[in-house]
């Protein structure tokens, strides 16, 4: 013990050791900020190329700093295109389905984590296995029903369906959280003769609102980002959400010939934004969520 | 009482339980049933046997490339995926004053939809005015490839796409968490022996955080299997097939050509690869996975 003790007092004064681990410190931050700088160069480019004025956006040799910057291009894209109608599709698209995953996969989590029935076991391990499922299996079957329902082109069948329990993910995480709220509390709520929903809606979902926050930031961003979906869905052009908006106005012909790399660039970003100040704001929520679902079940 | 509570289990479950038997168990027999015929919407399916898994295996000229194309890219982004996301877990593990910060910005790639990224690295890798290119020009003198448009350099392109969003994103999270969870007694105990960094690394932490390692390798080969969006935003697939991924395929063999039942066959195809993939990582998994407290049969 007092051999070890020495040893650690020599190492602390000994000014060899002291810069050499000042030295390593130093290096793994150079290594952060080395690997930060790198990741954050598509960022910039694309940043730098969104603000440059029309004429200067096809210049050769590219420029790496523009001559003025043109702050109007964010507005340009706002307004002179379709943008802003597809970001109000998107946001309210995105809102009901993330609050019907929210709603519903809190009620399927509140019965596979408080409540004893028959079938609980196989209905569990049923969820479960459809976390693994390659959606490109469902999903030409449900295009088919979305078809014969006649929702195609509408709005439904991007909402709808996650007011259905949400997918298992979803009510995997609530199930979990549910599991640490103490039973006392629901035990003393039936017993002064509160309902099911009653303990659901004034005792569980009140003390998880970090779950419901979680929840709430990873489907806002799935939705947000969703394509394949909307993609086999929509097919008017006002109705596009952002992302198939995007590739809609990459790929049609700009109407004068002029070059729109900056506004698709403009576009890009004002798509990335309001996932980003979600994260910026929800961080810790966010993390939870990733984490939980490397928690092997 | 039992029974009205399984009463009650049903009626919170109710939502989830269309969902899964609607939206997911009742589509994955429909495709399996749809996969013996052919239908395109118009006429009523007729029963074609298995002609279908005939067609994919023998005349298909797009369905063993595609697997290939697909494959060569999992070969690549799932273990420099797995392992940058290791590396950077590891950096972040080591104490440094910014984690925090250095965190946020890693992380801040994998936030981006997906479409908003392929625009952003289609500007950076563009022939003429792309960042890539320039400074390789001005640094080497080297005339960069077309990248997105080059037959050789689509596919790595979309590779390096990939890796920029996963290396930084929920895998580094879920590896972080898995380092923060193994004992710090184990190290200390290993430092007294004299174990250096390197085998502290190779016989302490690979052994503890190999289910985490696992859950990461498995569900990365999953995701890489089935690449969709970059490839159909960025190159739709092209040029001459050389990103001609095996979801694309599916996808426009459906939803472009209309041929339903063909598409569910080689979306069963897909799922029974998919499976017997993840099947065989389990497998595997006995002889090297570890989990701490599980008791030696």
């Amino acid at each position: 013990m007092s051999a070890l003790a020495t040893v650690t007092r020599r190492t602390v004064r000994d000014p060899l050791a002291i810069a050499r681990y000042l030295i390593a410190r130093a290096l793994l931050h150079a290594l952060a900020i080395g690997f930060g700088v790198l990741l954050m160069v598509p960022f910039a480019w694309a940043a730098i190329s969104s603000l440059k004025p029309v004429e200067e956006i096809r210049l050769l040799p590219p420029t790496f700093w523009p001559s003025r910057f043109a702050w109007s291009n964010y507005p340009d894209v706002w307004n002179s295109t379709m943008f802003a109608g597809w970001v109000q599709n998107t946001v309210v698209i995105t809102v009901i389905a993330a609050l019907g995953t929210v709603v519903s996969a809190a009620c399927a989590g509140y019965a596979f984590a408080r409540f004893r029935f028959p079938g609980r076991t196989v209905l569990f391990a049923l969820t479960l296995s459809t976390m693994m499922l390659p959606q490109e299996v469902t999903l030409i079957p449900q295009y088919l029903l979305y078809y014969l329902l006649g929702w195609l082109n509408t709005y439904l069948p991007l909402t709808v369906p996650f007011w259905l329990g949400g997918g298992a993910f979803f009510i995997f995480l609530f199930r979990q959280f549910f599991m640490t709220v103490p039973q006392d509390l629901d035990e003393a709520a039936k017993i002064d003769g509160a309902s099911y929903f009653q303990i659901l809606g004034q005792i569980m979902l009140p003390l998880s609102l970090p779950v419901l926050a979680t929840a709430g930031i990873i489907s806002f961003i799935n939705h947000w980002n969703s394509f394949i979906f909307p993609l086999i869905i929509l097919n008017d052009p006002e109705k596009f959400t952002v992302s198939i908006g995007l590739r809609y106005f990459a790929v049609s012909p700009s109407s004068d010939a002029k070059p729109t790399d900056h506004l698709l660039l403009a576009g890009s970003i004002m798509m990335t934004i309001p996932i980003i100040l979600l994260f910026f704001f929800g961080q810790r929520y966010f993390v939870r969520g990733v984490v939980m679902s490397g928690i092997k079940g | 009482m039992a029974r009205q509570e399984a009463i009650y289990a049903y009626v919170f479950l109710a939502p989830w339980l269309v969902g899964l038997f609607g939206l997911v168990i009742g589509p994955m027999i429909a495709s399996l049933v749809l996969s013996f015929h052919s239908y395109n919407i118009v006429a009523p399916p007729t029963f074609v046997g298995l002609d279908n898994f005939r067609r994919a295996f023998f005349e298909d000229p797009r369905f063993w490339p595609s697997l290939g194309v697909t494959f060569t890219y999992a070969a690549v982004v799932v273990p420099c995926g797995v392992g940058g996301a290791l590396l950077v877990a590891l950096l972040l593990n080591q104490g440094l004053r910014a984690t925090n910060l250095y965190r946020t910005f890693f992380f801040l790639p994998h936030l981006t939809p997906v479409v908003a990224s392929v625009y952003i690295w289609a500007w950076l890798l563009n022939r003429q005015f792309g960042f890539v290119n320039e400074v390789l020009w001005r640094i080497a003198r080297i005339e960069g490839p077309g990248w997105l448009t080059s037959k050789e350099w689509a596919l790595p392109a979309l590779m390096m796409m990939a890796l920029w969003g996963i290396i930084g994103g929920n895998m580094m999270m879920i590896f972080l968490a898995g380092l923060q969870g193994v004992p710090k007694e184990l190290y200390e105990v290993a430092s007294i022996d004299g174990a250096n960094p390197w085998s502290r690394f190779w016989n302490i932490t690979l052994p503890m955080i190999s289910p985490t390692l696992f859950f990461n390798a498995v569900l990365a080969v999953i995701g890489a299997l089935q690449t969709f969006t970059s490839a159909y935003v960025a190159t739709q697939g092209g040029p001459a097939y050389a990103t001609w991924f095996y979801a694309l395929h599916i996808y426009t063999t459906a939803f472009n050509y209309t041929e339903y039942g063909y598409a569910s066959a080689l979306a069963w195809i897909f799922f029974v690869v998919l499976v017997s993939f993840t099947f065989l990582q389990f497998r595997a998994s006995t002889r090297w996975v570890y989990y701490a407290g599980e008791v030696k049969g």
